[in-house]
């Protein structure tokens, strides 16, 4: 029964943090894509556009949900919520930290930790695929159809990549659930540099977040999806709340490829430099936040800003404080540290995935199935013999 | 309800699912149904093999039906394969228009 | 608990394989299969087989079957015409004999194996993917390397047989 009681509370905390961040990491991406095209993005609808997804999700929920006459129901209604749900699962085995006591309660900062974790996340991704083949087919419609099935010949030619780019960081820690993945990349060499996989394993990490842009349906290999080359792919006969569900399941895949890389590779939730002076980042990326918050207020660009960037600069100060204060009370200290800095390395990839959209021009098809099968592929493969040949020699 | 279930129940189950698969087998008429059945009951016997296994506490029985698994997806390959060439052939997917070669 | 998971999911398993025989749309039918491999993995996990059910989803549900979607909905296979050749007196009969004959398998297995042992979740700790990977790698070395050639012959013939004929 407390097993139970636990996995609910945390359960209820996973989805409730996960679903407003898929709505605001939608806002970061505009802002983002906005900034670099030399743009301001949304901007008025609450302080610097804060409230946008907020009006987006009223849009999408009010709107008319047209079922187009000759689609086959059962599937067409089925598809989005396929696709949402597998998305939304496998954060269930993603660690956020290390095991915590609160009172009498000792748990880890995971959902549920099962001993083939990744298999776990890959098999959810291998079925994934059926969203947006259903999805496409049920519209009955040919550009939704071609969409759909070239997406799904892409999520499953990229598997093959992915799961060989997952399978060396394996072999070097030689467990499957990510506790232990994560357990395995702790410690430092020469008492500075970090144990982390990337290090040995850099190819392996660039060819998975190859790899994980194509699971996702990112650019550059978004062709399926694309708004101009195929009249938006296999969601173009969706409207309202199922295509946010198609919306939300993208943004959830993503979320999920980036934790898994930085569980793989990244090292997860711990520091990149030993324990005593890494507790004073946190404090000092906040303040300095701060600062520069304080430095635009005084003299703003536009009139709005003489208030906004002044409050921005005063939240900031409240968590370095916060930050502070934890050091007296060590279990909030534990979550705290945790969280930033597996959060700050998924934010950075996340950075990465929402800085290449606006920089690269997408793959045609045929050049993105032959980047696959041709050259990834034999790349994965010869990652993962090579990191055999030297855990085989090293071992002896 | 008793606690644990007794290990006849998951064989009567996949009986149950085999017998599903050779019905399917015999009545249906359109090819790609006929070889989901076939996968049916490929499904059904990988369940008895890890039954045994639970049962035998080897996994010897795992390590069969990951080959059985394995040339599953070999056999769908060719099998699919060779239905889209009868399919360009013969524009048809019910296998009672396949049977040019009957006396 | 047990009992109540396995209930749960034979049943589903058995509606799926059900649907499976009786849908005319062969999509249906596929999805249906989706959901018999669905359930049967949640009962190789309760069997201790961890490994086994990860690829059961990953290999069958997730590649097999998508290889089954692609091939209806390339050749667009419709619902099937209701001209069933079998007359129904055969149908109903066949329907009456399978139960009957599934029943009486059900007897005699039940007869056969001791009732004193159930399935207990957790009593078998030895399908993790360390041990399969010991004996796949050592006892049953010859039946992987000659798996792999099949896998190999298998991907050629299905390239000869799916190419465009100049």
């Amino acid at each position: 029964m407390d097993f139970f009681i636990l996995s609910l509370i945390k359960a209820a905390i996973i989805a409730f943090v996960l679903l407003t961040t898929l709505a605001y990491l939608q806002w970061i991406e505009r802002k983002v894509i906005a900034h670099i095209q030399l743009r301001v993005g949304p901007y008025r609808v609450g302080p610097h556009g804060l409230l946008q997804p907020l009006a987006d999700v009223v849009k999408l929920i009010t709107k008319e949900g047209v079922i187009p006459s000759h689609v086959n129901k059962v599937f067409y209604l089925m598809a989005p919520f396929l696709a949402v749900t597998l998305a939304l699962i496998s954060i269930a085995v993603i660690p956020f930290g290390p095991q915590i006591t609160i009172g009498p309660v000792t748990t880890w900062m995971q959902l549920t930790d099962l001993n083939i974790g990744i298999l776990f996340v890959l098999a959810v991704s291998s079925v994934g695929v059926y969203g947006v083949a259903l999805g496409g087919w049920a519209s009955n419609n040919k550009y939704a159809l071609l969409g759909g099935l070239r997406s799904s010949a892409q999520m499953i030619s990229y598997e093959l990549p992915l799961a060989l780019a997952v399978a060396s960081p394996l072999l070097l820690a030689n467990t499957l659930s990510f506790r232990d993945m994560v357990n395995y990349q702790s410690g430092y060499w020469l008492g500075f540099i970090p144990r982390w996989n990337v290090w040995p394993e850099i190819l392996g990490f660039v060819v998975f977040m190859i790899a994980g842009f194509a699971e996702t349906n990112r650019v550059p290999f978004d062709l399926p999806e694309a708004e101009n080359e195929l009249v938006a792919g296999f969601h173009v006969e969706y409207s309202s709340m199922k295509f946010a569900a198609f919306f939300m399941a993208e943004y959830a895949n993503m979320v999920t490829v980036t934790s898994v890389a930085t569980l793989l590779f990244l090292g997860g939730w711990q520091p990149p430099f030993p324990e005593p002076y890494s507790d004073f980042v946190p404090i000092l990326v906040f303040a300095a936040g701060s600062l520069v918050a304080l430095y635009h207020g005084l003299h703003p660009a536009r009139r709005m800003d003489r208030f906004t960037l002044p409050a921005t600069a005063l939240l900031f100060l409240g968590i370095a404080a916060l930050f502070g204060v934890s050091f007296l009370v060590p279990v909030l200290k534990t979550i705290l540290m945790a969280l930033f800095w597996f959060c700050g390395k998924v934010g950075i990839l996340l950075f990465v995935f929402i800085w290449v959209r606006a920089t690269l021009p997408r793959f045609r098809y045929d050049q993105l199935m032959r980047f696959a099968w041709i050259f990834l592929f034999p790349l994965a493969m010869v990652n993962l013999l090579l990191t055999g040949l030297i855990v085989a020699l090293s071992s002896k | 309800m008793p606690t644990s279930v007794p290990i006849s129940w998951y064989l009567i189950l996949s009986a149950i699912l085999f017998g599903l698969g050779v019905a399917g087998f015999i009545y249906r008429r359109n090819i790609i149904t006929v070889f989901m059945s076939i996968e049916l009951m490929l499904n059904a016997v990988n369940l008895t093999f890890i039954t045994f296994s639970y049962t035998l506490k080897q996994v010897d029985g795992h390590i069969f039906s990951f080959f059985v698994m394995v040339v599953a997806a070999a056999e769908a390959a060719v099998g699919l394969a060779i239905i889209l060439t009868v399919f360009k052939n013969r524009e048809t997917l019910m296998i009672d228009d396949v049977s040019s070669m009957k006396y | 608990m047990t009992a109540l998971i396995f209930f749960v999911f034979a049943g589903i398993a058995v509606f799926c394989g059900i649907s499976l025989v009786a849908q005319t749309h062969p999509i249906a039918s596929a999805l249906s299969l989706i959901g018999v491999m669905g359930s049967l993995a949640i009962l190789y996990l309760q069997l201790g087989g961890e490994f086994i059910a990860a690829a059961q989803v990953i290999v069958y549900a997730g590649a097999i079957m998508v290889l089954f979607v692609f091939v209806i909905m390339l050749l667009n296979a419709g619902a099937e015409g209701a001209s069933l050749q079998v007359s129904n007196f055969a149908k109903y009969v066949g329907i009456l004999l399978l139960a009957a004959f599934l029943g009486l398998i059900s007897f005699a297995i039940q007869a056969m194996l001791p009732k004193t042992e159930g399935v207990v979740f957790g009593a078998f700790q030895g399908g993790t993917a360390l041990n399969i990977g010991r004996k796949l790698f050592t006892v049953y070395l010859l039946p992987f390397e000659v798996t792999s050639v099949l896998i190999l012959i298998a991907i050629l013939g299905a390239m000869v047989l799916a190419r465009k004929e100049i």
